[in-house]
């Protein structure tokens, strides 16, 4: 088990080092002067220019950049942003919780309805809702996130306020405000849902094929035989083994979440990471993209481990079929 | 059936158990499946189209998805002429033509520049089939060549591109489309282009995974035995029990890519106004959403069925060729 681990655990270093690559390579072949990008278009004698570039070590060959870049990365320095001025550790530090927040929000609204609803499914085969909730399914993945989030907001915003005569709403925008209608967490509700559509309908989808499959199983039909009700059949015997495949989904899923939801976060207006990064990347302010892609990607590499690991403790066949390699 | 059609009931019975012993090795049918007779096609792709007719819900979203090329592409010979153009403001006309609700003139309504959407929409799927079929066909390309070099060759080829393709998987999607069309610019090649590229890691694993399973096989020595080279022996034996899994992945990965054009179009990263693409006139929409809500109804509608038939057809091809797939 602990080789297991530490096989693991030292495969994220190339990726790492890939990640940080590949972005500085983006960084140097971007368009435009990142001088002006930091001062503004105002003209400037050679020599300011050059002090600017200085104190910022693009004077030196991009090799070196990236490895005074990841020196810093390791001692928690994330750089200054080009525009704010500011530290990029702190800026991220303000968005990161309510990128936290939404991503265990919908993490919450996935585990109860993707479960639930997979398992209706699966138990009740070619019922009704079966048909409802592999159809709903399939719809769920196909629709734009975006628009998602516009329907709700129409919905729950406008049409909800209209028909009620003003007296029933959700808010449509404005988390993290200094808005006080209403307390902070309603805020948070249609982001939640939305951001979750897409996730619960896979979690549904592997639930029910999961379930399915093992209600095939040797192990099943003895349990039927020594006389059990179906009702322990399913919660006691099968349920345990069909989960693990989806509490895997669930938990890189989080890992996905918590690395921003720009679509989303967009749409709400939601002062999350992932908007934060895509409002840098507009402006060209590369030590902050840098910054926020590295902490997602770092964030995002650590719950796969996580997830990895427990997936192997949960469940003997990976881990002793790890050991024999 | 006509070569049993003179034989009496049970005799054809005992013949059909016999054909079924002769062709399986099993005195019963495998599967319900089982339904072929002598003179049917037995091909694989005969047994997969025949299963594939029967599937309702693939047959409906091929018929779907040909009637949105027919529209797409015969547009230009009617749309214009009865819905005027799907680009053009009429400043002499704009304030009486602005914001109609849909009627017998404008089906689906107009926006606030008073431009049919009914036209826009249609001239949209033109931007979208073709992000989504030209973005896959590059990460196939890319995809295969990076799959066979990693599964025929292994060792630290094998190593150094599958490191490659974690890499690709570790960067959060929609923001790494972002960052790279933000170094290539914006417009209609690069987001097929970005698309594209971002998208060969998922094919090389699993072109990868279906060479592991095939090259051990002795048919393949067999081959390099009598001088095959590589290059022979990939196209001749290996591709052929590839080719499966590619064809539905493939096919999904076209929804995904329209998904992800249409999510850039909304960003302001993708095409440029005035060129209709259904993500940017959800973008525009989004001003009107309680003055004019047909404006967001029916581009979404058209990004939802587009790629949902696209789903559809991928479940469709998985379940008629077989292949087997996480979910």
């Amino acid at each position: 088990m602990l080789k297991y681990i530490a096989r693991r655990v030292l495969q994220v270093i190339p990726v790492f080092i890939g990640v940080t690559l590949v972005l500085f390579l983006l960084q140097a072949v971007i368009p435009g002067d990142p001088v002006k990008m930091i001062t503004g278009e105002r003209a400037m004698s050679p020599a300011l220019r050059l002090q600017i570039m200085k104190a910022n070590n693009l004077d030196k060959p991009i090799p070196v950049q990236y490895v005074i870049y990841v020196n810093k990365l390791l001692h928690g320095d994330l750089g200054t942003s080009y525009q704010r001025g500011r530290a990029v550790r702190d800026m991220l530090g303000e968005k990161y919780p309510y990128t936290v927040k939404l991503a265990f929000a919908a993490i919450i609204i996935e585990i109860i309805v993707g479960i639930a609803a997979g398992i209706i499914s699966a138990v009740k085969r070619y019922s009704f809702l079966d048909v409802l909730v592999t159809l709903s399914t399939s719809v769920l993945v196909s629709v734009p996130v975006f628009w998602l989030g516009m329907l709700l907001q129409v919905f729950f915003g406008i049409l909800l306020k209209q028909w009620s005569g003003g007296q029933i709403y959700m808010p449509i925008s404005g988390a993290g405000g200094l808005s006080t209608d209403f307390p902070d967490w309603v805020y948070l509700v249609l982001p939640a849902i939305t951001l979750a559509s897409v996730s619960t309908a896979y979690a549904a989808r592997i639930m029910r094929s999961q379930l399915l499959e093992i209600m095939g199983a040797d192990y099943i039909r003895t349990a039927r035989a020594k006389g059990l009700t179906s009702q322990a059949v399913i919660w006691r015997h099968a349920l345990k083994n069909a989960l693990i495949p989806v509490v895997t989904f669930i938990g890189l899923d989080l890992g996905a979440m918590l690395s921003g939801a720009i679509l989303t976060e967009t749409v709400y207006n939601y002062p999350g990471i992932g908007l934060e990064i895509y409002l840098a990347i507009g402006r060209r302010d590369w030590p902050v993209v840098m910054g926020g892609v590295v902490l997602v990607v770092v964030v995002v590499m650590v719950i796969n481990l996580i997830v990895d690991v427990s997936y192997a403790f949960l469940d003997p066949r990976i881990r002793y079929g790890g050991a024999a390699e | 059936m006509s070569d049993h059609d003179h034989i009496p009931h049970e005799a054809r019975d005992r013949q059909e158990t016999l054909d079924a012993i002769r062709e399986t090795g099993q005195p019963f049918p495998p599967s319900e499946e089982f339904e072929l007779h002598a003179g049917d096609s037995r091909t694989l792709w005969g047994d997969a189209l025949r299963r594939m007719l029967k599937n309702k819900l693939a047959v409906a979203a091929v018929v779907w998805l040909l009637l949105m090329v027919m529209l797409a592409v015969s547009a230009d010979l009617w749309v214009p002429q009865t819905f005027g153009s799907p680009t053009k403001i009429d400043t002499t006309t704009i304030v009486k033509q602005r914001l109609i609700p849909p009627s017998m003139g404008h089906p689906f309504g107009t926006d606030d520049l008073g431009r049919d959407i009914f036209a826009r929409v249609i001239y949209g799927a033109r931007i979208s089939l073709a992000v989504g079929i030209l973005a896959t066909a590059i990460s196939i390309v890319i995809g295969l060549i990076m799959g066979a070099l990693s599964g025929y060759y292994g060792g630290l080829i094998d190593a150094g591109i599958m490191r490659l393709a974690d890499v690709f998987f570790a960067f959060p999607y929609i923001l790494f489309v972002v960052a790279l069309i933000a170094v290539l610019g914006k417009g209609f090649i690069n987001v097929f282009i970005a698309i594209g590229i971002l998208g060969w890691a998922s094919i090389a694993r699993v072109f990868r995974s279906s060479i592991l399973s095939v090259k051990e096989n002795d048919y393949v020595d067999a081959a390099r035995a009598l001088g095959a080279s590589d290059l022979r022996i990939m196209a001749r034996h290996i591709m052929p029990n590839a080719v499966a899994p590619i064809i539905v992945y493939s096919t999904m990965s076209i929804g995904g890519a329209i998904l992800t054009e249409a999510a850039l179009s909304f960003l302001g990263m993708g095409v440029q106004p005035p060129t209709p693409a259904w993500g940017l006139m959800l973008n525009d929409a989004q001003n009107f959403m309680e003055t004019a809500p047909w404006m967001m109804i029916w581009p979404g509608l058209a990004i939802l069925t587009t790629v949902l038939a696209f789903v559809l057809l991928g479940d469709g091809l998985r379940d008629a060729l077989d292949v087997k797939m996480k979910d």
